[in-house]
């Protein structure tokens, strides 16, 4: 009896501007032969249908937590709806949160942490972003939102890839890149893809999040050459590497930025204000990590859309992993580290406004 | 010594109620159990959402997934009151002269005994509803504080403003003042008859552990009863401040089980308090004397309801363990 009750219903969050093709994702979703079946919870009913039995309207609700924290934001209908849909689970497999073109998706990942009881019956499992190849350019340049989208997905979809070039496709991968180096980029047309690699992703499972990208944080660093092996991302194209001399990428060095040796591959139409910080230190002191990364996210976790780390402690034979949204930040020992691994600690920052000198340095003040 | 009649019903029991003599229970299915010599059920939703008695006791009212008001009575009649379309309904409250009042996201409704509807409007969603005592007059509890409306009338609504998510409501049944529970493990209260502006009209109730989920007034309106903490915490609302700058009893204190549902008996200062691991007392104000009535189950209690004469205790669990309690045995 109540099995459902004691695992973790999985929950997806589609987010995208309108027309990117989330309903025809979603449609994907539901009626391929998988077994499985959804509840779906959406905003507003489209004018595409949705092919499914439990569809559930929701007006979007944001609510600001009454403790003195601007980041500290739920949505009130999810945690409504979620707790109405659980009462009666084993009607469903699994949860899909459809967004808003508009919609901030930190308050709708929020709710899966902040709320005890959502917490305890659901378990989120990936974030996903829909983009339009075609018109993302115009997007950045125009709505914070979509930025924001990319920065805080764990799988975007670079979706009507047929509509434009070659070239414009690897320009869009590389502002994407730039935008969030950790999330793992598709190509897709008309919003086809496995469905394998959109769901049970695991992405803020603490054991799984990190492990599902081998080369985590790889990209980005001098030691890591992406090559026809590196098959983590699926890309086909040269990016986030580290670019050379005779690349032929589109693009040029922001002077006087700081981005922490991050090669920045940047054209002025793509200009981003969201960045990355990726950071590398040898082995840290507890003493000193635990405080410091509890005062970073304190501090600057407003600033923060997302965190991911695998340090590795002083004394510590099992690998720590953390991952954060804004001032929510959760870790826990991961496995052992393997005899063939380098023990070092890398962290990513995904945010707006933040000091990369201020970060690297205290970060790198940590290590024991 | 209490007797338990135990009555399985393997689905979220969403309420737990007398009507007149018959223990009702209403699952998150949509079905409705009632004991009358014999057990009986209605389907009345495709999805149950919210449950509660109509004021004058007589039936059910219900609220589902598939938009529609409900009522059951003791006999197992069952009505349509009205419908809000295929939209889920958040919040449900009834008042007096068979007044209905029910929300779907920012909009609300006010059925009248007639089948009148009133509509109501707020900026953001009504996540609980409540009807003062007296008067036609109705409560909407939102995000940053409660609207107070004049169900009749179309003058503008008191607006009583607390920062914060207010997720249900109730009035004391002397009508002078209001509760909220919110979504950051508090309770609000606003003193109705203080002036406007003063800054004794706010209630802060605070320390909670967990979301207040169930909240009861004590027979005679002196004391609201909550859950949220690993005992009942007790308010006094006798003075006339309420309960600012006095402690709240706190009743039946376990370990680390938390109190999940609570409500008072109708005519003795006695809560029945239901607990995470499914265990339910009886405490009594006055010394904090208490009376093991159900030992424990696989899930949490999740409604109770006394009959009238205080006799009997029908409880619901969220795994669907399902009961009457005859305290006198």
């Amino acid at each position: 009896m109540n099995i459902q009750a004691t695992t973790p219903i999985p929950v997806t969050v589609l987010t995208g501007y309108l027309g990117a093709g989330k309903t025809t994702l979603l449609n994907r979703i539901l009626t391929e032969d998988h077994g499985k079946k959804y509840a779906v919870i959406v905003n507003e009913f489209g004018e595409i249908g949705i092919d499914n039995d439990l569809i559930v309207e929701s007006d979007e609700e944001i609510y600001e937590m009454n403790n003195g924290c601007v980041c500290c934001t739920v949505r009130g209908d999810l945690i409504r709806v979620v707790q109405g849909l659980t009462r009666r689970a084993g009607r469903f497999d699994a949860i899909i949160v459809e967004t808003t073109g508009l919609a901030d998706p930190v308050p709708v990942a929020q709710t899966f942490f902040m709320d005890d009881d959502v917490r305890a019956k659901t378990q989120l499992d990936a974030v996903i972003a829909l983009v339009d190849a075609k018109h993302l350019p115009l997007r950045l340049k125009d709505s914070p939102e979509a930025e924001d989208q990319i920065a805080f997905a764990d799988v975007v979809l670079v979706n009507k890839s047929d509509l434009v070039s070659e070239d414009e496709l690897s320009a869009i991968e590389t502002t994407v890149r730039k935008i969030n180096p950790s999330a793992h980029i598709h190509r897709t047309e008309r919003s086809g893809v496995d469905l394998d690699k959109i769901l049970d992703r695991g992405a803020f499972d603490l054991a799984r999040a990190i492990e599902t990208d081998p080369h985590f944080l790889d990209h980005g660093h001098p030691d890591h050459e992406c090559g026809p092996d590196c098959d983590h991302h699926d890309h086909d194209h040269d990016h986030g590497h580290e670019c050379g001399p005779d690349c032929d990428h589109d693009h040029h060095h922001h002077h006087g930025d700081h981005n922490n040796g991050d090669h920045k591959l940047s054209a002025d139409k793509h200009d981003t204000s969201v960045k990355s910080i990726s950071l590398r230190a040898g082995l840290l002191d507890p003493k000193k990590f635990f405080p410091w990364i509890q005062k970073t996210t304190q501090i600057d976790g407003p600033n923060i859309l997302r965190l991911k780390g695998i340090i590795a402690l002083e004394d510590d034979d099992d690998r720590y992993v953390v991952q954060g949204i804004h001032m929510i930040v959760e870790g826990d020992h991961n496995r052992p580290w393997k005899d063939d691994e380098k023990r070092e600690s890398r962290i990513v920052f995904i945010g707006r406004d933040l000091d990369a000198e201020k970060l690297e340095r205290t970060f790198k003040a940590c290590e024991a | 010594m209490p007797t338990l009649a135990p009555l399985n019903l393997d689905d979220h029991c969403v309420s737990a109620r007398f009507i007149k003599d018959v223990p009702f229970f209403a699952l998150a299915s949509g079905e409705v159990h009632r004991l009358d010599h014999g057990h009986h059920k209605a389907e009345q939703h495709d999805g149950l959402l919210c449950a509660t008695i109509s004021q004058d006791g007589q039936s059910l009212i219900s609220a589902g997934e598939d938009g529609t008001i409900m009522s059951l009575a003791a006999d197992g009649t069952s009505n349509e009151l009205a419908t809000m379309g295929n939209k889920w309904i958040n919040a449900l409250g009834t008042g007096p002269q068979h007044a209905v009042g029910f929300a779907s996201g920012k909009k609300a409704q006010i059925r009248l005994k007639d089948g009148t509807i009133r509509e109501f409007e707020e900026e953001r969603s009504i996540e609980g509803i409540a009807f003062a005592p007296k008067g036609m007059r109705v409560a909407f509890a939102r995000y940053n504080g409660v609207s107070l409306h004049w169900v009749n009338n179309q003058t503008p609504p008191v607006n009583l403003v607390w920062n914060g998510a207010h997720i249900d409501v109730t009035f004391s049944p002397d009508g002078r003042f209001l509760v909220t529970s919110m979504q950051e493990n508090a309770l609000h209260g606003w003193k109705l008859d203080g002036k406007a502006g003063d800054e004794d009209r706010h209630m802060r109730m605070t320390g909670y552990p967990a979301k207040v989920k169930s909240m009861s007034w004590s027979a005679k309106g002196k004391w609201l009863a909550s859950s949220g903490a690993s005992a009942a915490i007790i308010w006094p609302f006798s003075g006339k401040d309420g309960p600012m700058g006095k402690a709240p009893l706190e009743l039946g204190t376990r370990g680390d089980v938390m109190v999940t549902s609570v409500d008072c008996h109708p005519t003795e200062d006695v809560v029945a308090i239901g607990y995470s691991d499914g265990m339910i007392i009886a405490a009594r104000f006055a010394d904090n004397k208490e009376a093991l009535l159900r030992r424990g189950g696989s899930s949490a209690i999740s409604s109770m309801g006394w009959n009238k004469d205080g006799r009997l205790l029908a409880f619901g669990s969220e795994s669907g363990e399902c009961g009457v309690i005859d305290i006198a045995g």
